[in-house]
């Protein structure tokens, strides 16, 4: 059985024709945690959105569990059934209770009976520490208990793997505790998780690998002590430098 | 001097103050905040006492209120001739519908009633059945019921519908075909598909470039010119058809604005959970996009409401015909019958546009969940 859960083979990316990702490699194996980092516009989300083809990309080859990501629209309903995804800004439906958030998806795509579909997010919903929002709407919340409902979204719909695009960049500080600490505790339940990130702290904590990008690519990669404490590129030096201070 | 300071204890929890001012200072702020407009509020006052006596003087105060003929109405002093509408209620309401046949239009209007209050009173329960049988089967059971021609029922061509039946159906057709088309032709314009889209955009364009009157002609003259010969299906269904189809175009665009508030956000989020295309516009771009553009949804409704008088012209006597063809009946015609008519038109048409505004005010605020404070 193969162990990847993501594989990027010589993947090439443009938007008009500006080459946003440029020979992008990588092998993420099952249950590992990933954590990219890079300056703005560095093509660090465009990655793994092209994971859950939410971009498509122009060359080279992506396989997620076993399943290429072809135009083939089957292959992608069903890599976006075994991926999961966290927004910046939560995306949240707004006309839907917290409860209806996290049942629509395996209502109406995996077909589960309401009472089974309330039973696994009221799961989840514990598991990020919100049961007790279950009935009230995404704007009655807070940004870090929204983050929260996010994630509990997601894992109802039982992912393999699960991306992580800017998860706490639009908190207030306060907030990006609670948020990472539900993170972490995905990362220990032995998640395959890929993640944007810049809070590295979580990154020494719970990752496998750091990746560095910068102008469409992976300039560096490394484990996390060695990323941080001894950095080869100059570029990953500067922009430790800058995010470290 | 320091600039360190620790607060000892909290300020106290207080409640809002009350409104220092009394009464007279207060209604003095609303009403005459400089000497100008308190010139301005006596001007307006003035101008509006004056507009309602007249139409009270002339509605109610010298009004004729009963009368068996014309007679009372036609002298120089007389308000408004309130027997003529008496006299002409029944056939404002159902045309030329015959007398002994009206409890057939009765029935319709019944079950329509109950079934409309079903579908618009939130508390009632089987939404999902009401909507199937009020959008799909009362629209056939109308249509059977009222023309008849079988068990014994007799028949009743649709030249002789007419008055507030008329204008019902239309309408009523008209709002409900015009959403869902509206919503097609919407999507359809923002597709990713070119022929889909340039079909769309054309139909829009072209259909929101000529005049209504302009389309109900066609349907009711130019229309039946391309049928094979035999086959005539009628001045009102095709007008209802032009009608639909005339205020679908109007939807689609309305329907394009609410699309376009709704953030590239909710797009990703539906497809990263995956829901497809369809799931995805009807369980969560949809309902949020049409919440956001029900003031212009409603303001459609009402504006085709109120166009369905322009059926008129291709001679169906809908209510603004029936009434004004009631004008020439020698035995009301006098100088009050024509405004008495109008006035009492201004009122029912008045009354379903402003139940509908009200009835969008309500849903409007019951389907708010964004609580934004």
């Amino acid at each position: 059985m193969d162990q990847s859960a993501v594989v990027m083979k010589s993947v090439n990316k443009w938007y008009g024709q500006f080459h946003v990702l440029r020979d992008i490699n990588l092998d993420v194996k099952k249950g590992e945690r990933i954590v990219i980092c890079g300056p703005s516009g560095s093509g660090k989300s465009t990655m793994i959105r092209c994971i859950n083809r939410l971009e498509e990309h122009q060359q080279g080859d992506i396989v997620v569990d076993g399943i290429p990501l072809t135009t083939n629209l089957k292959n992608i309903d069903d890599v976006r059934r075994e991926v999961g995804m966290v927004f910046q800004h939560f995306n949240l439906f707004p006309h839907l209770s917290v409860l209806e958030n996290c049942t629509l998806a395996p209502m109406w795509v995996r077909k589960e009976p309401k009472a089974k579909a309330e039973e696994t997010a009221m799961k989840f919903l514990t598991r990020v520490k919100i049961p007790e929002q279950a009935l009230k709407y995404p704007g009655q919340l807070s940004g870090g208990q929204q983050q929260r409902v996010a994630i509990a979204r997601a894992l109802c719909m039982n992912p393999k793997i699960m991306l992580f695009d800017e998860p706490t960049s639009a908190l207030d500080p306060e907030m990006i505790k609670e948020v990472l600490d539900v993170m972490v505790d995905l990362a220990q339940g032995g998640m395959t998780m890929l993640c944007v990130t810049h809070e590295m702290a979580f990154a020494r904590q719970v990752a496998n690998r750091v990746i560095f990008m910068d102008q469409g690519q992976i300039v560096e990669e490394n484990e996390p002590n060695e990323f941080f404490l001894r950095p080869k590129s100059t570029r990953t030096k500067l922009f430790l430098e800058q995010i470290l201070h | 001097m320091t600039l360190a300071y620790v607060r000892t204890e909290d300020a106290p929890k207080l409640p809002a103050p009350a409104s220092a001012a009394g009464l007279w200072p207060r209604l003095r702020d609303r009403f005459a905040p400089t000497p100008l407009s308190g010139i301005g509020t006596i001007i307006i006052a003035l101008f509006l006492a004056w507009a309602i006596w007249s139409i009270f003087q002339w509605a109610v105060v010298s009004a004729i209120w009963t009368a068996v003929d014309r007679e009372p109405c036609n002298t120089v002093t007389a308000g408004a001739c309130w027997p003529f509408v008496q006299a002409k209620a029944m056939q404002w309401i159902y045309g030329f519908y015959p007398i002994e046949q009206r409890w057939r239009p009765n029935l319709v209007f019944l079950i329509g009633a109950v079934s409309l209050a079903g579908l618009l009173i939130p508390k009632i329960p089987y939404k999902g059945w009401n909507a199937l049988f009020f959008f799909i089967a009362f629209p056939i059971f109308t249509y059977v019921v009222l023309s008849g021609g079988f068990f014994g029922l007799e028949q009743v061509d649709t030249e002789q519908w007419g008055g507030l039946l008329i204008t019902l159906i239309a309408s009523i057709t008209g709002i409900v075909a015009s959403l869902p088309l509206g919503i097609l032709l919407a999507l359809g314009r923002r597709s990713d598909m070119p022929v889909v889209r340039t079909l769309c955009t054309m139909f829009i364009e072209i259909v929101r470039g000529v005049p209504l009157v302009l389309v109900l002609f066609m349907a009711a003259n130019m229309f039946p010119l391309f049928m094979p010969p035999g086959i005539n299906p009628g001045k009102l269904l095709l007008a209802l058809i032009g009608i639909g189809l005339f205020s679908a175009a109007y939807m689609a665009e309305v329907v394009r604005g609410g699309l376009q508030a709704i953030p590239k956000g909710q797009y990703e989020a539906s497809m990263a959970v995956g829901l497809s295309y369809w799931r995805m516009m009807l369980l969560v771009v949809m309902p949020q996009a049409l919440k956001v553009v029900i003031p212009g949804i409603v303001n459609n409704f009402i504006s085709l409401f109120k166009d369905t008088s322009l059926i008129s012209i291709i001679g169906i006597f809908d209510l603004f015909n029936i009434v004004q063809s009631g004008f020439n009946d020698a035995k009301w015609a006098s100088a009050q019958t024509g405004n008495t008519g109008y006035f009492a038109l201004a009122l029912i048409y008045w009354a379903f546009c402003f139940s509908m505004s009200r009835y969008s005010q309500f849903i409007e605020r019951k389907l708010n969940t964004s609580y934004t404070r």
